[in-house]
């Protein structure tokens, strides 16, 4: 079930939202990136006042390439809220949330460092997990994983992700 | 006041300072003892489990919740495994659930339990370590009993839990909970009333309930400054609802306040565990659905069914349906979640783990500000950190 505290802001940001997408008891609201901002301001004066979290998703095949994800809690009312942008593989750059929530800041730099996406307005975008002089951008779709292939006398096994294959995408199952 | 001493010292902490509690470096800008910035730099213990995950299967990267943080072993299983089973849309069967509660307040209390030897060792009071590192072993005990392993456990699975509790797993935890209370008053006769622990840890690293709330700070140190969140009350998981229990709350935002939440969650969490195991009935451990867990093996030398669904499960995995879920639970240091997204392939195409560490990290400059260096040891103890869980 969907908290009452929730469903009143959904309706409240219904203006500012260009899509909305439910599933298993949670909400996403897909947000215009120049909304943003404007988006989470009013969800945190509405008593979704801590971002619980913010993170990518690299949809690598299809376009727009990643999706920014901002998961927001209200305590009093025990409701969560999802908050997804949308970005194109160039130009991979959102507002920073930083001047609403101060606790985006390393958020917003771990997206950066894994994903490649910038912020603008940030207060200091840097890698903040790997090496300053990394290249590449770890959790891209892209970036390979390099598995070391152990080697026994005579015989090689199998790297770990290659045991079980990656089956093709099975059609959409209706939630049970 | 002369010219000179208004200049500021860039101090270099760690990577590996002995209190650090991992390797964490902190690069400190000083007025005399007095701390004006502080910039900590993380990621020495980043290991890329995020990537990994998307190259497993579900069932597969079970063996990754422990290891990403190692104190709360269980508990960082139940997240996962409750992830899986939210995307699915399955519910384990009763007896593994509160199974499940027994086994994560264990490990709620074996992970203080860390934090509190440590922390004592950090302001000097050395002879608490061995006492609360007695106690964590008869956990670590009771653990090894029921999975085989002490730490790295594998014990939860996707709809309900590897297999039933050996015998003497009830008595076992019944006797330790019978002991944890006076334990536990011993060691606040030997902290509460210590001079040195009091001196150093009140009025220390203050975090306002504001700045607690707008950091995302979760767990004890959000308690410890009156911010009442604890994620087994607001959003019940696993069959938390059920059960009857205090959310301890300080007032003073300090160390000490954040000292005096744990100890009493201890003492909660024991409620917790003796009212699971007055409710805990016989029955299945293993959710009875072939698409998700495995047949039980008498089954398999009878029927070819089953023989087939052991082998989907084993060489592909199960597909949950196209869609994403965040689902979290309290760990000992706060909200932990894990947010899965499914494009309907037996791997997620993102597993995102959501760790209490990162953020109330993120609140040691605010914490620290003014204080002098002598402190900082004691913030960050009292943050109780772990740093697999903040670089992951």
């Amino acid at each position: 079930m969907i908290a009452a505290a929730a469903e009143a802001l959904v309706r409240d940001l219904a203006g500012l939202a260009e899509g909305e997408d439910r599933f298993r008891d949670e909400v996403t609201l897909l947000i215009p990136r120049d909304r943003l901002l404007d988006a989470l301001a009013r969800a945190r004066d509405a008593g979704f006042a801590a971002l619980t979290d913010l993170t990518a998703v690299d949809r690598l095949p299809q376009e727009p390439r990643f999706e920014v994800v901002y998961l927001l809690t209200n305590y009093a009312a025990q409701a969560r809220l999802r908050l997804k942008v949308r970005l194109d593989a160039d130009g991979a750059v959102a507002p920073s949330a930083a001047s609403v929530h101060p606790g985006a800041n390393w958020l917003e730099r771990e997206v950066f460092d894994m994903f490649g996406i910038r912020f603008s307005g940030h207060p200091g975008l840097t890698r903040i997990l790997m090496p300053d002089d990394w290249e590449g951008h770890p959790l891209r779709k892209d970036f390979p994983l390099v598995e070391e292939p152990v080697d026994f006398v005579g015989h090689t096994p199998k790297v770990p992700s290659a045991i079980i294959p990656t089956t093709p995408r099975t059609p959409p199952t209706p939630p049970r | 006041m002369s010219e000179f001493s208004r200049e500021t010292l860039v101090l270099n902490m760690g990577p590996h300072h002995p209190s650090t509690h991992g390797v964490l470096r902190l690069v400190l800008e000083l007025e005399g003892e007095i701390i004006l910035r502080t910039d900590p730099i993380i990621g020495y213990l980043h290991t890329g489990f995020e990537k990994e995950m998307e190259t497993r299967t579900y069932h597969q990267n079970i063996v990754f919740p422990p290891r990403i943080e190692y104190l709360a072993t269980m508990i960082e299983e139940h997240a996962y495994v409750l992830a899986v089973e939210k995307l699915l849309g399955v519910r384990a069967p009763e007896r593994a659930e509160t199974l499940r509660i027994i086994l994560s307040e264990l490990s709620r209390i074996a992970s203080h339990l860390v934090w509190l030897g440590t922390s004592a060792i950090d302001v000097n009071v050395t002879s608490m370590l061995m006492y609360c590192f007695n106690d964590r072993e008869r956990i670590m005990d009771i653990f090894e009993m029921v999975s085989g392993q002490r730490m790295m456990h594998g014990y939860m699975r996707v709809g309900g839990l590897q297999w039933d509790v050996p015998e003497g797993f009830v008595l076992r935890v019944r006797s330790f909970a019978d002991d944890l209370p006076g334990r536990l008053d011993e060691y606040e006769r030997l902290l509460t009333d210590n001079l040195i622990w009091r001196e150093r840890t009140e009025g220390i690293a203050v975090l306002s309930s504001g700045d607690a709330l707008r950091y995302g700070c979760t767990g004890p140190i959000a308690r410890g400054s009156g911010v009442n969140y604890d994620v087994r009350k607001a959003f019940p998981y696993g069959g938390y609802e059920a059960y009857d229990f205090d959310v301890p709350l300080g007032a003073r935002g300090d160390s000490f306040s954040r000292y005096t939440v744990r100890m009493e969650e201890m003492r909660q969490s024991r409620r917790i565990i003796l009212q699971a195991l007055d409710r805990l009935r016989d029955g299945p451990v293993m959710l009875d659905d072939r698409k998700v867990a495995l047949p039980p093996r008498p089954e398999l030398v009878r029927s070819m069914e089953a023989v087939i669904h052991q082998f989907k499960l084993v060489s592909e995995g199960f597909h949950p349906p196209v869609g994403e879920v965040y689902s979290a639970v309290e760990s000992p240091r706060g909200e932990k979640g894990y947010y899965l997204v499914s494009d309907g392939g037996n791997r997620p195409v993102r597993a995102r783990v959501r760790s209490p560490s990162f953020n109330n990290l993120q609140a040691l400059p605010v914490m620290i500000f003014r204080n002098t260096v002598s402190d900082v040891v004691v913030a960050i103890a009292s943050i109780d950190i772990v740093l697999g869980d903040v670089d992951r």
